[in-house]
């Protein structure tokens, strides 16, 4: 960075600094910056300017080398990567290759990440659903991990402040578990999705089947236009980065956003290896950088720090962060710090067929992808077996039937204005899992990456409550398929291991007792007050909705009390 | 990987260096130009001539080999296949042309089209009587992986027939090439709409995305 004198301290020195450019990093980075703080954005991997650096958003499937499959030696050589279901040609290139950033699997968990700026926020699914105070409230009632250290109205207008500004396409449903928030239009559910909403709904009191909320851009309003945003184009090509900012990503919102205010700096290229505390100040003054170009070691000085990593990094970075008075790990009195780690249980998916609709059909994509299916068990009364619950994808579908018999004019012509297929509709499951002790990231002792930085030893694995929730989601939609008249109902359950989930939650849990917990109510650690982590390593639990949304929230949440905290002086 | 690593692979894999070297070296010596490190341009053009006689040209639409779909096979088969499969697909040149000299006495590219279209006809009943047997091989090689974290058909390496791979190769490759996306299906690259509630027209072209 040749506009950064590294020479001099002075110019080293930020109001704040922000660790990670991704789903929340890029929200702490707007919302510091909106204040005036002069904020240095650390990026380990490279930077990815919206649309400039989407090579392949435009392209048409002819016009990728393989029409969109990987070669053979890419997919051998990433076979974590290679499990990802958007890990393509179209989008290979904001994957994390296996070999250049090696992990410790001390049991198997697929490690899905994205290093460059805008993280995984360029890839996710962009579902979002806020949670509920059954959510929060989960912890305490049910008697795992600690106590939310806040409840649903603390974070209510949050959710507000960061829908409004993201842009979040949904329909006010009315539902407790799924509080309704700032919508713009949903997108429909077709025909058939709709018909199972009706069904469900008149035969179970407590289930129900909306449009499923995203991400999206439905109607754009001012404030999207403002931020050089268009309406979502139902493309659903949103791994490749989208031209028109249809969907949200840090490159498309946060980021440019700070950038436009003068107040950020942006590095890439800069892995942080710790950061600094100062024993006689009693916080932290700043991060070590390792420059992952030079190899050069940087540092870098702030009155505020931002952790967010992405949940298993951020992890890292506090282990690796070793101080007189923090042996452990930065905050890490109570040694919780690395436990507790948990994640969403998908490994179940059930399919299966519809007679009727049969003269309609849809046109276009749906990027939200079709219904959500609320968690319905256990919400108002603990009612089986095992603890917490799981919400479901649900979709409907037409697909080209056609003979693939023989060769030549007959075959083509079947293959090309053959008849749509009956509707098939599948849905999957989403579950919570409770986070465990034993359940943990460390730093291995003797293996470093390419930086000389300890790497992560993952030890996370289901238990018997995810196999008996998967066993119910079978149970239970098999039932609710099957008195919707579904037919040819087939259910799969696989062993795929965690992480393919890509939501990996907590190590940094938030908690009302600093001997049980990192992070205080405002993700401040409880013993460093001008640290806050505010990812997925933030997570007490893990509710069984998609968690970006929540991260946001929390993000700017934090932002407006740290920046608080320092014009009192208390950080 | 350089040409002559791929030539040593590629001779392992066929089973027998002496032939597989034999037969690799020839796309040197021949004036033909190498297309990748396992095909050249006679690979392509015949591969191109079978892709066209499963999917022939139309009233509708330009055939595969418009499409220049025999080049798409013979890149997929390079970079995307593994070893197995690409033994498997190199092999089936050589059948395919064995099979054509000895019901029709010419090569696949000399016998007219409805030599070729008769001969494509009763590979392709063989290879699905194959493909059936393999399943049956697949399911079982499934149970003995039951409860394994992944579980890919492909990591056992049963074999599959060579016809069901030029196929797949030629359906996959032509109705993702721009002839056969637009001219023979419909495509549409920017929706803009989404309409969960269309009536439905039987007859309908498709959609390639």
């Amino acid at each position: 960075m040749a506009n950064l004198n590294i020479d001099s301290v002075k110019d080293r020195t930020f109001d704040a600094i922000v660790i990670g450019s991704g789903m929340s990093g890029g929200w702490a980075a707007k919302e510091l910056t909106d204040k005036g703080l002069k904020t240095l954005i650390l990026e380990r991997g490279r930077d990815v300017k919206h649309i400039k650096d989407y090579p392949t958003t435009n392209l048409n499937p002819w016009e990728f080398p393989h029409h969109g499959t990987l070669p053979n030696d890419v997919q051998e050589a990433n076979p974590i990567a290679n499990r990802c279901y958007a890990f393509h040609e179209d989008a290979a290139h904001f994957f994390v290759k296996d070999k250049e950033h090696p992990y410790v699997q001390a049991k198997p968990f697929d490690w899905i990440r994205g290093y460059q700026v805008g993280g995984k926020s360029l890839l996710w699914a962009r579902q979002t659903q806020r949670w509920s105070d059954f959510d929060f409230e989960g912890p305490a009632r049910d008697g795992f991990a600690v106590d939310w250290p806040i409840r649903y109205k603390d974070i209510a207008p949050w959710y507000s402040y960061v829908e409004k500004f993201a842009g979040i396409s949904g329909n006010k449903d009315g539902i407790p578990e799924l509080p309704d928030g700032e919508f713009l239009p949903a997108f429909p559910l077709n025909d058939v999705e709709d018909y199972f909403s009706k069904h469900v709904k008149s035969k179970y009191k407590n289930r129900h089947v909306i449009s499923a909320r995203c991400a999206h851009l439905s109607k754009p309003n001012q404030i999207h236009l403002d931020q050089g945003r268009t309406q979502c184009q139902n493309r659903t090509l949103c791994q490749r980065g989208c031209p028109f900012g249809g969907y949200f990503s840090a490159n498309a919102t946060t980021i440019p956003w700070a950038l436009k205010s003068g107040h950020a700096t942006l590095r890439p290229f800069s892995v942080v290896h710790s950061i600094i505390y100062d024993e006689k100040l009693g916080k932290a003054t700043g991060v070590r950088v390792v420059d992952t170009n030079t190899k050069e070691t940087i540092e870098y000085f702030a009155k505020i720090i931002f952790v967010n990593a992405a949940a298993l990094n951020t992890n890292l970075i506090l282990l690796n962060s070793t101080s007189n008075r923090f042996p452990n790990g930065l905050g890490n009195d109570s040694g919780v710090l690395g436990k507790y780690v948990a994640f969403h249980n998908y490994s179940a998916r059930i399919s299966g067929e519809y007679d009727g609709y049969k003269e309609y059909t849809t046109e276009g994509r749906n990027p939200a992808g079709g219904g959500y299916i609320p968690r319905f068990r256990n919400v108002y009364k603990q009612e089986t077996d095992f603890l917490r619950g799981y919400a479901c994808g649900f979709y409907a579908g037409r697909y080209q039937q056609h003979s693939e018999e023989g060769v030549g004019e007959s075959l083509k012509e079947n293959l090309v204005n053959g008849e749509l297929s009956p509707w098939q509709v599948g849905s999957h499951m989403m579950g919570e899992t409770i986070p465990k002790e034993s359940n943990f990231v460390t730093l291995d002792k003797s293996l470093k990456d390419q930086w000389g930085i300890p790497q992560l030893k993952i030890s996370v694995d289901y238990d018997d409550n995810d196999e008996k929730m998967k066993k119910d989601f079978v149970e239970q939609l098999t039932e609710m398929f099957t008195s919707a008249g579904f037919t040819n109902i087939k259910a799969s359950t696989n062993h795929q291991a965690p992480g393919l989930d890509i939501h990996e939650m907590g190590g940094v849990r938030m908690g009302n007792d600093p001997k049980t917990s990192i992070l205080n109510k405002w993700n401040q650690v409880h013993t460093c007050k001008n640290v806050f982590v505010t990812d997925g390593a933030s997570m007490t639990s893990t509710s069984c909705q998609n968690p970006s949304l929540t991260y946001m929230a929390l993000t700017a949440r934090a932002a407006d009390y740290a920046i608080t905290e320092s014009k009192k002086g208390n950080i | 990987m350089n040409r002559r690593d791929a030539i040593s692979r590629v001779a392992l894999i066929m089973g027998g260096a002496v032939l597989g070297a034999e037969y690799f070296l020839s796309g040197c010596k021949s004036p033909n130009s190498q297309v990748s490190d396992l095909f050249d341009a006679d690979h392509v053009a015949f591969l191109n001539e079978v892709a066209d006689t499963i999917l022939p040209t139309t009233a509708g639409s330009p055939g595969a080999k418009a499409a220049n779909v025999g080049k798409f096979m013979a890149v997929m088969v390079q970079d995307c296949y593994k070893a197995f499969d690409q033994k498997t697909f190199l092999e089936g040149i050589t059948k395919l042309d064995e099979s054509s000299k000895k019901q029709y006495n010419g090569k696949f590219v000399d016998i007219t089209a409805a030599q070729r279209t008769e001969l494509l006809t009763a590979l392709d009943k063989e290879q699905k009587e194959f493909t059936k047997e393999r399943e049956k091989l697949v399911e079982a090689d499934k149970l003995k992986h039951k409860g394994e974290p992944f579980y890919f058909a492909n990591e056992a390496e049963i074999p599959n027939h060579y016809f069901k791979l030029m196929k797949e190769l030629t359906l996959l490759g032509y109705f993702s090439s721009e002839i056969g996306a637009t001219k023979a299906l419909r495509y549409i690259a920017v929706p803009g709409h989404y309409d969960g509630n269309l009536p439905y027209k039987k007859g309908d072209k498709a959609w390639a995305t």
